[in-house]
């Protein structure tokens, strides 16, 4: 009896590759990678909450920013085109410490409100609060000698106690636990001129 | 004059049998990373960019709210007013209390005081309406808000 030539033994795996090729593409297309960054801001407390004290703020620790219904800024009384310009202006007004008398005393009594219409586009309140926000994280960078954006990604890792330290020194944190520099950004009711 | 013994000629082909294991590679990659979307978005969004973005901590704590004009498919039924979306519905302004504690419900007790409110927002979006949403959330006492927004590639 002639012994039968053996065959092969080994399975065709060729179309494997198609195979995950194809459930590649299918993960590939339906699926949407999660975004989960933007700016974040804390609210004020509800209304009926806050006491009614009549708290007198100095004129000259405000930082006015405006924006009407057309997207128009108003900084300080005054027009401005470039919201870019706000961040090195929002710097000058906190930093002052009473040199200026027209600006801030100091870190801690400086202020900027911002405030809206109805009408303001969204896009356009973003823009500037990420500028006014942008200030103050290069402020707090410059305190613990890092850049914007490295305060900015220590801030998200607070358990950390090297991160806690230096954030509680960007924001001046005294003995008593009172934030010396802290970040006073007032965002007041819009006003009802243009919109709905 | 064979002086030179022709080589014998190798197999011309290349081995293919890495192939499905770097492609089965890449496929977990892609599933492990990628999460599924749970809610049918019928809001048009157009997310604003910005460059101070900060990261969130806790995923689990955030509840997501979509605001813009309805998509077209829904603007026969919902015009082009902009919508708030939570979940897979249309709310109204007045439903954003009820809505918060609700979501606030689905969280541990410690951290009710915690949950985060993403705000997704097209950026045609009018003011008014997003300071109705932020009143609303104040009543609620959800205080945490993140506007989502992309990074601006061309600044920074």
């Amino acid at each position: 009896m002639a012994k039968k030539k053996r065959a092969n033994p080994e399975i065709n795996s060729s179309s494997m590759a198609d195979i995950a090729f194809l459930l590649l593409i299918f993960f590939l297309v339906t699926t949407t990678i999660a975004n989960d960054r933007g700016i974040l801001m804390q609210l004020p407390p509800k209304p009926d909450d806050i006491e009614d004290i009549d708290v007198k703020i100095k004129e000259h620790n405000l930082f006015k920013v405006y924006v009407n219904s057309a997207d128009r800024l108003l900084v300080e009384g005054e027009p401005l085109k470039d919201i870019e310009l706000i961040r090195d202006m929002v710097k000058e007004h906190v930093l002052n410490n009473g040199v200026n008398p027209e600006m801030s005393d100091s870190p801690k009594d400086a202020i900027v409100s911002f405030k809206t219409d109805r009408g303001t586009s969204y896009e356009m309140y973003i823009g500037v609060l990420n500028e006014l926000q942008g200030a103050y994280y290069e402020m707090y960078g410059e305190r613990v000698g890092k850049t914007a954006t490295e305060w900015r990604t220590l801030t998200n890792e607070l358990d950390d106690p090297e991160n806690k330290k230096l954030y509680d020194k960007g924001r001046g944190k005294d003995k008593d636990g009172k934030v010396t520099f802290p970040m006073n950004i007032s965002i007041a009711e819009p006003s009802k001129i243009g919109g709905n | 004059m064979h002086k030179f013994k022709k080589k014998t000629k190798s197999d011309p082909s290349i081995p293919t049998s890495a192939l499905p294991d770097i492609i089965f590679m890449l496929l977990f990659f892609f599933m492990v990373t990628t999460v599924l979307r749970e809610t049918t978005i019928n809001v048009e969004q157009h997310i604003p960019k910005a460059t101070e973005l900060r990261k969130l901590q806790r995923k689990s704590l955030v509840s997501y709210l979509y605001v813009g004009k309805p998509t077209l498919k829904m603007q026969k039924q919902f015009g082009k007013e902009p919508r708030i979306q939570a979940n897979d519905v249309y709310i109204a302004v007045e439903e954003i209390v009820g809505w918060v504690l609700q979501e606030k419900d689905n969280l541990d007790e410690v951290e009710r005081d915690q949950i985060t409110i993403a705000l997704k927002v097209n950026d045609e979006t009018k003011m008014g309406l997003i300071s109705d949403i932020q009143l609303e959330l104040r009543e609620a006492n959800a205080r945490k808000l993140l506007y989502t927004t992309i990074q601006d590639m061309d600044r920074d």
